[in-house]
């Protein structure tokens, strides 16, 4: 079997003393959606920014494409293919959505016309060619979030690394942020997803990688992590253990 | 419709010197079009890639300088001294802001500041170029390739207007193109755009380039047209505060912003300053701060700003009406 598309092997990023993330090894194959869950301050975060280059690990690997990236620069990084959205969403406020959209599609793109079509793609895709002359700042949330993808999916990557993408929406847009990433993953690009609202993540994902307290506590499909003690102690809570035994009890 | 009121503006500022042959009004003319020109290169880096610099003067001196010193110094035409200018410019302009990308915001405008007048001490104390006694450039009759004319100033309008309709065209393409919205992005948010694939520190080191090459071909014409220079005409924080508060008040990261902003400080300073003389001096500054406060208070876009938004009030209103 060919590499996968995205292998970390046993990084380490320590800040002072406060270990963040503590000998984390998994993989994400060509294709795949991998979740990435834990509680708060598991360190998902800044495993993202390790990946994408935003910190240089105290140890350990990453590869992607069966290439090192440890160390690169975020902005090589986006180039070979791999970029990440942000938790705390950052449009470029000034410009218009039309404009961050553009933005990123001068990535690859030969000249302004190409831009503008892989740009008009995206707006229609992620469903915001309608405020498409509005500016960035004066968006929703909602669509400030699916700014966030619309514009590092101009860049043409073949893995996008969403962070919380889904937290403080309503059940509709969580809804339609889901679809939206189904459809991504359908047009052939590969998904690292951290994300807190689990009934929206455990459906669409392939597999499931669990952090707490900045160590890997185990991976498997969404049934085996749902199922897993130590999971439901550590990060799922007390009560959905017992929702989940008493699903299980139904059956 | 954007391409026709940017001639526009053109085609009347090329006209007034033939229109109005006072000598006065062409040298105010000739100021504004200088002025505009520094305010439209200075936006490159701070209105569009948004590192404040309030350094700029740096740059204009290196103009004024090199063109001044290669002629006094080897009789080279000014002509090349002011592209030897803008070489440098670009040269030290990167040596000495690579490092001082690290810093961000304020510090990074801090840093420029520092460095400006760090150049300005070290003009100061070279006896090779005068250091403080400054220099007269010798007058020569009039002529095209040593740049001085003394009959008529309209072969320094024509100068000064070709220099200004280049840092024009400079920042047009820019903000229209792929660099401009890499600096824009760069402006709003680094990490942001390090995640659309943008090398941030490379931008801003064109930007920083481009802008400084622009500013010293400035400072060769001025020095040219002022016949004299020393490091603290030329070098001095008036320089660079004049170029940020006059694009601040016409409206930063807008390509008309400095125009307007020039076309009010520009007549302001060197009418109070015929008018009133040296009791004035210091009088165009007081109302210019006090119109910087008034639109820092109210619409931080500038004057351009309130335009917008008066423009957008409008609109919905029609939108309600209708």
């Amino acid at each position: 079997m060919s590499r996968p598309l995205l292998e970390v092997q046993n990084l380490t990023m320590k800040f002072g003393n406060l270990i963040a993330n503590d000998n984390v090894s998994f993989f994400v194959n060509e294709g795949e959606i991998v979740s990435l869950i834990g509680p708060n301050g598991a360190g998902k975060t800044t495993l993202f920014s390790c990946i994408s280059g935003f910190y240089k690990p105290f140890a350990g690997k990453v590869f992607f494409d069966g290439k090192d990236i440890t160390g690169k620069t975020t902005h090589e990084i986006t180039l070979m293919g791999l970029t990440r959205t942000f938790q705390i969403v950052k449009p470029l406020k000034e410009m218009t959505v039309k404009e961050n959209v553009l933005t990123g599609a001068f990535l690859h793109a030969q000249n302004k016309k190409e831009a503008e079509l892989v740009a008009e793609q995206v707006l229609q895709m992620t469903h915001l060619w309608e405020k498409r002359d509005m500016p960035a700042g004066s968006l929703t949330i909602a669509d400030k979030k699916r700014l966030e993808i619309a514009k590092v999916l101009a860049t043409k990557p073949r893995m996008i690394m969403l962070d919380e993408t889904m937290a403080g929406l309503n059940r509709t847009e969580v809804k339609e942020a889901m679809e939206l990433c189904v459809a991504l993953n359908k047009s052939g690009i590969t998904l690292l997803i951290v994300e807190h609202v689990m009934e929206a993540i455990m459906p669409i994902s392939n597999r499931v990688v669990v952090l707490n307290a900045g160590k890997k506590i185990t991976e498997g499909t969404p049934e085996e992590v749902t199922n897993n003690e130590e999971v439901i102690k550590a990060y799922l809570g007390e009560r959905y253990y017992a929702k989940s035994r008493q699903t299980n009890r139904g059956i | 419709m954007k391409n026709r009121m940017l001639y526009g503006i053109l085609l009347a500022i090329l006209i007034l010197p033939f229109a109005f042959q006072n000598v006065n009004f062409q040298h105010v003319l000739i100021m504004f079009l200088i002025f505009a020109g520094l305010g439209e290169s200075w936006n490159i880096i701070t209105g569009f890639a948004g590192q404040t610099s309030f350094g700029h003067a740096a740059f204009f001196g290196i103009g004024a300088y090199t063109s001044t010193v290669f002629f006094y110094k080897f009789s080279v035409s000014p002509w090349l001294g002011m592209i030897l200018g803008a070489i440098f410019a670009a040269v030290v302009a990167a040596v000495v802001s690579y490092p001082c990308f690290r810093l961000k915001g304020h510090y990074f405008a801090i840093a420029t500041l520092a460095v400006a007048e760090i150049i300005k001490q070290l003009f100061v104390s070279w006896d090779y170029v005068e250091g403080a006694t400054g220099i007269s450039i010798p007058v020569k009759p009039d002529s095209f390739w040593l740049m001085q004319f003394h009959k008529s100033k309209i072969p320094y309008f024509l100068i000064a207007y070709i220099l200004f309709v280049i840092a024009l065209t400079v920042a047009v393409l820019i903000e229209r193109n792929k660099m401009g919205y890499y600096l824009k992005a760069i402006r709003e948010s680094h990490e942001a755009a390090e995640a659309l694939g943008i090398n941030t520190t490379r931008y801003k080191l064109y930007a920083m380039m481009i802008s400084s090459a622009i500013t010293a071909l400035f400072g060769s014409l001025y020095a040219q047209y002022i016949l004299y220079i020393d490091p603290f005409m030329v070098f001095g924080l008036d320089i660079s505060m004049k170029i940020v508060l006059l694009t601040v008040l016409g409206g930063i990261g807008n390509v008309y912003g400095p125009v307007v902003g020039a076309g009010i400080l520009i007549p302001l300073s060197e009418y109070t300053r015929a008018f009133l003389g040296g009791t004035g001096k210091g009088i165009d500054l007081m109302i210019y701060g006090a119109l910087i406060v008034v639109v820092a208070c109210f619409e931080p876009r500038g004057i351009l700003g309130l335009f917008k938004r008066s423009k957008k009030r409008g609109a919905q209103y029609v939108k309600t009406a209708a």
